[in-house]
């Protein structure tokens, strides 16, 4: 019991980000959907045996994995107009790509740094070279390797959604996490 | 089978040619006391038919400027082309004071000789008479030439019809390489794709001989500033290294130099390159963003915008004192500067606290600053704003967002720098039109 209760925990910050960290909730619910399923599996045999505190660590370490996992399927990471500080909402998923980036050095990420329309081209190219350099900052804070990052700005060009209204523009004033590996 | 696929492919890209082409002209609004004047089609010797009509090319550039006020055909009570056949009351009886007529002769070499005369009807006298050399294929820049004369006599300033406009269009993404560069007549006649490309392309500007182009491209591989040769056309070069992300080219009057913003480290510095030995000097370092430099027209100084005031605003560095000074104080933003020909003015994108990218001028000498072109948003967004080689007009991109829809409809724009006079040139619609940029006074 004690463990659904952790791993709800675990769940609930992960449901939050979605909720208002992406524009298509369909798509990344889902996965959330299935680690809760194997997750209840692991809380009932943990609950069985009673005691073994080593079978109670070993699935929280592997639900502590599926929530990275979950939080590494998350590429975008969105800002204020005009702004380029790491917003509360997106540490959760910046300090996930740290925790594999770190593990995995061997993985190396492009950031790509985004506007919305508003303001001139050639501004805004230096407005998302700061955004995404904003993100790289984040992640070498956290200990990943300067090696393993580069960044690039698309300015104003690259919208995610057409249209001339916050309701796009907050959509596309965004950084983009691109792996190569 | 393999051959109807060839075909296909050819009329794919003769449409695709054709549907760039068309800017349309429309002026929205006018001078009230536009100068009458009639332009006789020009009579070309012998029986030959010419592709332009030069009379037609000339009344169109007079109209565009909305200073003009140009008599239809139909109501000429004559035609002549000779100075002998002009009876100065058959225009006297019409009210138009300024009357031209012109003739065409061919040449054994199948070149043209191009001759025309203006007259003052009252006084009854030839203001100014020409001729030009001219090959077929020059006989639209031959008109314009002779608009640039006319306009030059009759308004005392110099005329801009002969001259060119670099400009951008964003194709849909679906299209391949959307990003097109463009090269057209100021009258968007003779649209000429210069490249096109997967990766951004932004911020065109002319070598101050017009002789040359300097284009940003953005992307993962191969950002930075290219220059392409106008006259020998061959594909453009690299002018930065491809570890340094450049753009915002801006060549100094001698062409020798060229100032640019470099991204780096989260921050945009001012730079000049020595064009010739590559050595790059940092003209202004701050923390904040510098960028968007534009070389004053006496070389010694460079507007550019820094938001090291805490908002986007316009500064001046002098190159003498090494320091910049703040131009702009009202308005949330101010961007994107460049000067006028005589350096007195800048014209730049103005912010206002209603939310609204207006087009503005500023008067170095008195820091006046007034709108030229109004945009309340949600209506139009106006960007990228530079001068005509003669000072009077100012040319800039506008957006027209569309209520319900995605896309959005663009044009370019040209405005009296008074604000009082606008010609249209609305875009057929298929790419965006970007950034335009008109070159100096050709030769």
């Amino acid at each position: 019991m004690k463990l659904v209760a952790k791993l709800g925990l675990a769940i609930l910050p992960v449901l939050l980000i979605v909720g208002c960290g992406s524009k298509d909730v369909k798509e990344d619910v889902a996965p959330v959907g299935e680690n809760v399923v194997v997750e209840d599996g692991g809380a009932t045999t943990g609950e069985g045996t009673g005691g073994t505190l080593l079978d109670d660590s070993q699935a929280a370490a592997n639900a502590a994995a599926d929530a990275d996992k979950d939080l590494l399927a998350e590429r975008k990471v969105y800002f204020d107009f005009d702004r380029s500080e790491i917003l509360g909402d997106y540490k959760e998923i910046l300090n996930a790509h740290a925790r594999h980036l770190i593990a995995t050095p061997s993985a190396s990420i492009m950031i790509e740094g985004n506007c919305d329309e508003r303001g001139t081209r050639e501004y805004n190219m230096a407005l998302g070279e700061r955004r995404a350099f904003s993100v790289l900052q984040f992640l070498t804070l956290q200990g990943v390797s300067k090696s393993q990052i580069s960044t690039v700005s698309f300015g104003e060009e690259r919208p995610d959604v057409e249209g001339h209204d916050e309701a796009a523009w907050k959509w596309n004033r965004r950084a983009v996490l691109v792996y190569s590996e | 089978m393999k051959k109807s696929v060839g075909i296909l492919f050819v009329l794919f890209f003769a449409w695709i040619n054709q549907a760039s082409a068309a800017l349309v002209i429309e002026i929205t609004e006018g001078v009230e006391d536009a100068i009458p004047i009639a332009v006789v089609p020009f009579k070309v010797a012998g029986s030959n038919k010419l592709s332009t009509d030069i009379a037609a090319v000339i009344e169109a550039d007079l109209a565009r400027s909305a200073q003009f006020n140009p008599l239809a055909r139909k109501d000429m009570l004559a035609k002549p082309n000779k100075p002998s056949d002009i009876k100065f009351k058959n225009w006297r009886m019409l009210d138009v004071p300024n009357l031209v007529i012109g003739e065409i002769d061919k040449k054994k070499d199948g070149s043209y000789f191009v001759k025309f005369r203006l007259y003052d009807v009252y006084r009854q006298k030839q203001i100014i008479g020409y001729g030009f050399p001219a090959k077929a294929n020059q006989l639209r820049k031959i008109a314009h030439k002779i608009s640039d004369v006319i306009y030059e006599e009759l308004m005392g300033v110099k005329g801009a019809f002969d001259t060119q406009v670099v400009y951008i269009k964003k194709f849909p993404n679906k299209e391949q390489k959307p990003y097109r560069l463009y090269l057209a007549d100021a009258d968007t006649y003779n649209e000429q794709e210069v490249m096109r490309h997967d990766w951004p392309l932004f911020s065109p500007t002319w070598s101050p001989d017009n002789s040359k182009l300097a284009f940003a491209m953005a992307g993962s591989r191969g950002a930075g500033i290219f220059v392409f040769d106008v006259a020998t056309g061959k594909a453009p070069i690299r002018l930065t290294k491809r570890s340094i992300k450049a753009s915002a080219p801006s060549w100094s009057p001698d062409g020798k130099k060229m100032a640019m913003q470099v991204l780096a480290n989260g921050s945009s510095d001012i730079f000049v390159m020595d064009i010739k030995t590559k050595k790059m000097t940092r003209i202004a370092s701050h923390w904040s963003i510098d960028v968007e430099p534009r070389w004053s027209p006496d070389g010694k100084s460079i507007v550019f915008t820094s938001e090291r005031g805490g908002s986007p605003q316009l500064y001046q560095y002098t190159f003498s004192s090494k320091k910049a000074k703040r131009l702009t104080f009202k308005g949330r933003q101010n961007l994107r500067a460049s000067f006028s020909p005589d350096g007195k003015m800048i014209t730049f994108v103005h912010l206002s606290e209603n939310n609204g990218y207006n087009i503005a001028v500023m008067d170095l000498g008195s820091r006046e600053m007034h709108i030229v072109a109004d945009s309340s948003y949600g209506e139009s967004e106006h960007e990228s704003p530079s001068f005509a080689p003669n000072g009077s007009m100012i040319i800039y991109a506008a957006n027209y967002p569309q209520k319900g829809k995605k896309g959005k409809k663009t044009g370019l724009v040209a405005v009296s720098v008074d604000g009082t006079v606008q010609q249209h040139f609305t875009d057929d619609g298929v790419g965006e039109v970007r950034e335009p940029a008109w070159s100096s006074y050709l030769n």
